[in-house]
């Protein structure tokens, strides 16, 4: 009962942040003054000075489209260069060498695409440099353009017969002054007063109080503590839904997530934006019941994913208890399948997290998602291969979604006798050509990048488990990719030339095709009228296409998947029971 | 048509049959597959199964031989079946059109050089006629092509085309001037001057029409195979990646891969949208064809969709919301006259008065006082006829003067004869018009008895049928040429939405647009010429077929019965013809899920055996699982061939509960069928030793 007491409360405390700042985000999106307004308009204006960007100029969506890739493409050759660079670049007190050509195809890629997927380990891999002035500010740059791409999308809605979706430069601006850089300054003191590190020293040896002998024989008494700047990074890799560790164990690191108390931030962080733009977007439709009802399906999906996953972990397996021989129950302990997880967390804040990270395709871990039992570790999976929509990465989880509610409006349209509407605009075949680019290039990009992994003989080798958790561990990494998630099974070693680039071009294909498809959208809608009102106008707003809108993604979901899940955990579970 | 349609109205008939039976073979072409993504992957599915079944019978096995001839045979049948679907509603379309060509045959025609030099006449075949040429018809000869009455009046037989074996009059002026090529002058003669040529002319457009020659697929149509096709793909990926997945899976197990392409390819024809794919041509031309036996001809398939969308209908007062005429309903008499006197006054002065509104004075001067009919020419009377200059009518009789008419006619008529037009009279006048009604006032001999009240007759049931309208969401919009105190009156008792009083062809075409600015979709009927820009502004235009060439053109459906009521039917087959695609989609879909159970742990059983448990149904074997599910898959096609050619289960209720309905029915329904369908088939085909 502890753990559903402690999953409610986190739940609740979500609730209770998004609502205000979701206005606040839609607010500041429609240029009207918020309070912070007076300290950074002058700066907002100074950088278009700067920049030369025009304020008020009202993009076509093919201009959208390409303001996007341009500022990709550009982020992407920097970021790659630096990778392969920083051996002669400063800020490397551990002397680190470049990365191979095809890590830093994939890193690139993957902190580009807003996935954060990592096939090494942060601390004995990239120099300070790189992580600060490379993936820091991947982590905020991309982050913007999604929410950029919502908004561009959300102006398709309200506007009427226009082109104009807005200016891409100056969402981008906007998302990063106003929204993500004030968040990530408060997260990051929040964390640093709870012991996260942010400094510039070098890598710290220390005595260790407990040596440990290993089966060889062999005694160590040294650790060497990594140090840097981690917590202005970790900020922002939990509310940009980045997830990309500063250390390789993420943050079930002590220094990257060391109390329950930074925990709970840090968990609630990773919701916090995608939650709330589902109340900016029913506010600057015009109509609130539709953010209501968009986040309802997104929340009910979220808390059923939790709910198994947590009844999984408490519940453990016949394994652990030994018919009875191992007391597994949660009274007076951690209780459960407590494997791959730590002790400061327990089940419910470790399962919260997963949930959490991989509703949302946030992708940090504080546990280790490849010891979770068969059924627990197969809804994290499930929730990216949705193609992250239970509120998914910022921005764009959103549009994701209203891909979703754009085919269910399209078949229970067709249901009621007419031609099919969503939020008053008329979905006819070009919209449904882009929602269908937008929904299933997910499930397309990972049947394909497993089918791949499953047939090459040299997959084997990359695993740490035979059978059924072997094939979970193929399909959990491409499934990260293909929900542009990041988060890792752990098990699965992907710093291989063929994983980094299967893996690298599907973030790339699921993060810019959805996109672009989803600005073709916007550009269509915002030139159409709206159309009127009326009892026979398919409600979007009430518990049936709540509930409709679950059924879509799921049935999506489950019938791209479910031979791949029967394969892997399900069959792993029926193992289990034996 | 209209005579003939309860006899077609069955499912088919045996001609229709054997007829769609050869057909589906026919379809079997290449070209005609490719039209359709989602069967062409079943046609090709077919091919490769039989192409595997001829190489394992030279060893080179994928299977047991058996099974994949099995396979083969059920895939090549569910092409069948989805062709078959398609032959059968196209078969009644293509009876129809038979009937209409044999209406369609060249006939002489008499050209002339114009209209003063109407003796001079040319025979020249019909198919030679051109655009603008005169030609004379006369009584017993067929017209020979499309046009516009210039000279003459006639009565003409049309049942070729609209069914109705009454004869039509047709006149030059006015709004009955056009003729259609293929119909008979049954008397007089009429000089006509041709608006279309052969191949263009509207027997031609129907022919066309009904066949489905030129049915293209509408922009619904496009979306929802864009979303099939996008479905198929992903079946195409999820089939083709569990080779390597139960390859894997396998060889960790140290196992032989026991999954076989025949095996993978059935899997992929289950999954697959095959029932909504199959039936999806069908639905749209049932639904055509539905407009057809209404007799409504669409001038495209898009027209009956929007007719679906239509959330405002513009409606005629009369022959819509009233009866053509009004009755008599209550004598008013004013200043102290007797009831009765003024009854026998007003039944007297409309004895010989035989329009409607007469007649229904003499029967309200019986029922109510027992006045009964008298003979006219005993009492040397003359009868005054209406005409438009004096707007009254009236009888003079043994030296009385009885007039009754509009009250400002009669108002004036009294001053003339320097009678009093009381106060009284003026507020009955009022009374009436604020009712809703019309006031006929009666004089006799120069003083006011009374008034007559007419009133217009709401038909009956119109009231709950626009309460059902409303519940869908479709406002009616009364159009009327009366003042607007007496359509106001109209339209609550008839319980229409709004009204356009005193309506003009400006005022109809301004209203229409500033509903359309507003994001509504309008439909409307009409058919006189000043009706044609309305009706080429509307979204949904009926012209009646007794209606001017130019409204006819305006509008993108004709309704050959001329009924004003039309247009609820209209509506009602294009709301049913997008719902039967919706709910056979989500029917189709959901089946999806029963499959997967039958046949994922047929396939894996081997390697896991724990996935046993998943096989929820039962079923026999593998084998048989595989047979049982894509059997069905095969045999739902047919069954569900008569809902799409008659549509789902139409109901006048919200956007919501319609979508309740259909999802409880099609999405649970479609859930729970396959689950139950297939245990049976799996248990028949175990009985009869088939696996």
């Amino acid at each position: 009962m502890n753990t559903a007491m402690e999953c409610i409360l986190y739940l609740a405390v979500l609730i209770l942040l998004a609502v205000p700042l979701g206005t606040y985000i839609g607010k500041v999106m429609n240029g009207e003054p918020v309070f912070l307004s007076k300290v950074i308009l002058p700066i907002e204006n100074a950088t278009y000075r700067m920049l030369k960007i025009e304020k008020e100029e009202q993009m076509t969506a093919k201009k959208y489209s390409i303001s996007v890739i341009l500022f990709s493409v550009f982020s992407f050759l920097v970021l790659f260069l630096l990778h392969l660079l920083q051996g002669v670049l400063p800020l490397n007190p551990e002397s680190l060498p470049g990365t191979s050509w095809h890590l830093a195809f994939n890193n690139t890629s993957s902190f580009v695409t807003n996935t954060n997927w990592q096939s090494y380990s942060g601390e004995s891999t990239l120099s300070y440099f790189t992580q600060m002035l490379g993936l820091t500010v991947q982590n905020f740059a991309s982050a913007a353009v999604g929410i950029a791409v919502l908004f561009a999308l959300i102006r398709g809605f309200i506007k009427v017969k226009e082109t104009g979706l807005g200016s891409f430069w100056v969402d981008t601006t906007r998302t990063i002054l106003y929204i993500l850089l004030p968040l990530s300054l408060v997260i990051s003191i929040a964390l640093v007063s709870q012991g996260v590190i942010q400094n510039f020293s070098s890598y710290q040896t220390v005595t260790l109080v407990q040596p440990v002998t290993l089966q060889d024989g062999t005694k160590i008494t040294q650790e060497v503590v990594p140090q840097g700047p981690a917590a202005s990074q970790i900020a922002i890799k939990q509310l940009g839904t980045n997830g990309g560790g500063y250390m390789g164990t993420n943050s079930a690191h002590p220094l990257e997530n060391p109390t329950p108390f930074s925990n709970l931030i840090e968990m609630l962080s990773i919701l916090l934006i995608p939650a709330a733009l589902c109340f900016t977007f029913g506010r600057n439709v015009k109509d609130k019941r539709q953010g209501v009802a968009i986040f309802l399906a997104m929340f009910i999906l979220l808390c059923s994913a939790l709910a198994v996953i947590a009844a999984s972990e408490s519940g453990a397996s016949p394994q652990l208890a030994q018919n009875g021989a191992v007391n597994v129950s949660s009274v007076g302990q951690a209780g459960g399948n407590m494997e791959g997880k730590e002790t400061r967390f327990g089940i419910a804040a470790s399962s919260t997290w997963a949930a959490f990270t991989t509703a949302a395709s946030n992708g940090s871990v504080n546990s280790m998602h490849d010891s979770y039992t068969p059924l627990g570790g197969m809804i994290p999976m499930l929730l990216m291969q949705l193609g992250e929509v239970v509120f998914g990465g910022v921005g764009c989880g959103l549009y994701g979604m209203i891909g979703f509610a754009i085919l269910a409006v399209f078949i229970a349209g067709l249901m009621v006798g007419r031609t099919p509407e969503y939020l008053g605009k008329k979905i006819e075949p070009y919209e449904m050509r882009m929602a269908v680019l937008v929904c299933l290039a997910t499930p397309v990009a990972i049947l394909i990048g497993s089918g791949l992994a499953a047939a090459l003989p040299q997959t084997v080798q990359s695993l740490s488990n035979k059978g059924a958790h072997g094939f979970s561990e193929i399909l959990y990494a491409y499934s990260s990719a293909g929900g542009n998630n990041g988060s890792a099974f752990a098990g699965f070693n992907a710093n291989t030339v063929f994983g980094n680039v299967s893996i690298g071009l599907i973030m790339l294909f699921v993060r810019f095709v959805p996109m672009l498809a989803t600005l073709a959208i916007a550009g269509s809608l915002v030139q159409k009228k709206r159309v009127a009102v009326s009892a026979g106008t398919l409600p979007t707003h009430n518990a049936m296409f709540v509930g409709l809108l679950i059924f879509v993604v799921l049935l999506i979901g489950a019938l791209s998947f479910f031979p791949a899940l029967a394969l892997g955990p399900i069959a792993e579970y029926f193992q289990m029971l034996g | 048509m209209s005579t003939n349609k309860k006899k077609n109205d069955g499912f088919a008939n045996k001609q229709m049959l054997s007829r769609a039976i050869k057909d589906s073979f026919v379809k079997l072409n290449p070209k005609t597959q490719l039209q359709n993504p989602v069967m062409f992957l079943v046609y090709i599915s077919a091919i490769l199964t039989t192409g595997l079944f001829i190489l394992s019978l030279f060893g080179i096995r994928d299977a047991k031989p058996a099974f994949i001839f099995g396979i083969a045979l059920i895939l090549w049948f569910t092409v069948l079946f989805g062709n078959f679907a398609e032959a059968i509603a196209e078969g009644r379309g293509k009876a129809q059109a038979d009937a209409l060509r044999a209406a369609k045959k060249d006939v002489e025609a008499n050209r002339i050089p114009s209209l003063t030099e109407r003796n001079q006449i040319t025979k020249i075949s019909s198919a030679q006629l051109k655009k603008g040429d005169l030609v004379i018809v006369n009584a017993g000869e067929q017209i020979p092509a499309d046009g516009e009455v210039l000279d003459g009046a006639a009565s003409v037989d049309e049942s070729a085309i609209t069914g109705e074996s009454a004869p039509v009059i047709r006149e030059s002026g006015g709004d009955r001037s056009a003729v259609t090529g293929g119909t008979t002058v049954i008397s007089d003669w009429l000089v006509i001057q041709v608006t279309s040529e052969a191949g263009e002319s509207f027997l031609d457009k129907m022919i066309a029409m009904v066949e489905g020659a030129s049915r293209k697929k509408t922009p619904n149509e496009i979306a929802l195979q864009i979303f099939l096709v996008a479905l198929t793909i992903i079946f195409l990926l999820v089939t083709l990646a569990l080779y390597p997945y139960s390859a894997f899976a396998a060889s960790q197990a140290g196992k032989a891969n026991q999954t076989s392409v025949t095996s993978l390819v059935a899997l992929l024809v289950c999954l697959a949208p095959t029932t909504i794919g199959a039936l999806l041509s069908s639905i749209g031309i049932a639904g055509m064809s539905r407009l057809n036996q209404a007799n409504v001809l669409a001038m495209s398939g898009r027209a009956i969709e929007a007719a679906g969308d239509v959330d405002i209908l513009m409606l005629d007062k009369t022959g819509t919301i009233t009866l053509g005429n009004r009755q008599a309903c209550e004598f008013v008499p004013v200043d102290g006259v007797d009831i009765k006197e003024l009854a026998d006054a007003a039944q007297l002065s409309s004895l010989a008065d035989e329009t409607p509104e007469g007649r229904s004075v003499v029967v309200l001067a019986k029922q109510q006082f027992g006045i009964r009919g008298r003979n006219l020419s005993g009492m040397n009377a003359q009868f005054i006829p209406f005409t438009a200059k004096t707007r009254m009518s009236g009888v003079d009789f043994m030296g009385n003067e009885i007039r009754k008419g509009a009250a400002e006619a009669v108002k004036e008529y009294i001053l003339e004869k320097g009678g009093v037009y009381s106060a009284s009279c003026e507020d009955a006048v009022k009374r009436i018009s604020n009712h809703g009604g019309t006031p006929l006032v009666v004089a006799k001999n120069g003083k006011v008895l009374g008034v007559i009240h007419l009133k217009d007759i709401i038909k009956d049931g119109v009231k709950e049928k626009f309460a059902d309208l409303r519940k869908m969401g479709i406002k009616t919009i009364m159009i009327t040429g009366d003042n607007p105190l007496t359509a106001a009156a109209i339209a609550a008792e008839a319980g229409v939405d709004d009204f356009l009083a005193e309506a003009t062809p400006e005022g109809k075409l301004k209203m229409i647009r500033e509903f359309q600015q507003q994001g509504h979709l309008v439909a409307m009927t009409g058919d006189g010429t000043n009706d044609a820009p309305a009706l080429a502004q509307a979204d949904v235009a009926v012209a009646m077929n007794t209606g001017t060439q130019a409204a006819k053109e305006a509008g993108n459906m004709v309704d050959l019965d001329s009924s004003p009521t039309k247009l609820i039917d209209i509506v009602r087959i294009g709301k049913q013809l997008l719902m039967t695609r919706g709910s056979l989609t989500t029917f189709s879909i959901a089946n999806d899920l029963a499959k997967y159970f039958a046949i994922i742990p047929a396939l894996f059983m081997s390697v896991y055996p724990g996935l046993a448990a998943l096989n929820i149904m039962g079923l026999h074997s593998a084998d048989s699982a595989i047979f049982s599910a894509i059997i069905y898959n095969a045999l739902i096609i047919v069954a569900l061939i008569p809902l799409a050619l008659r549509g789902v289960k139409y109901r006048e209720v919200t956007a919501s509960q319609l979508l309740s309905r259909n999802l409880l029915v099609y999405g649970l329904g479609g859930i729970a069928a396959p689950f139950i369908a297939v245990k049976l088939i799996d248990l028949l085909i175990v009985a009869i030793g088939i696996v």
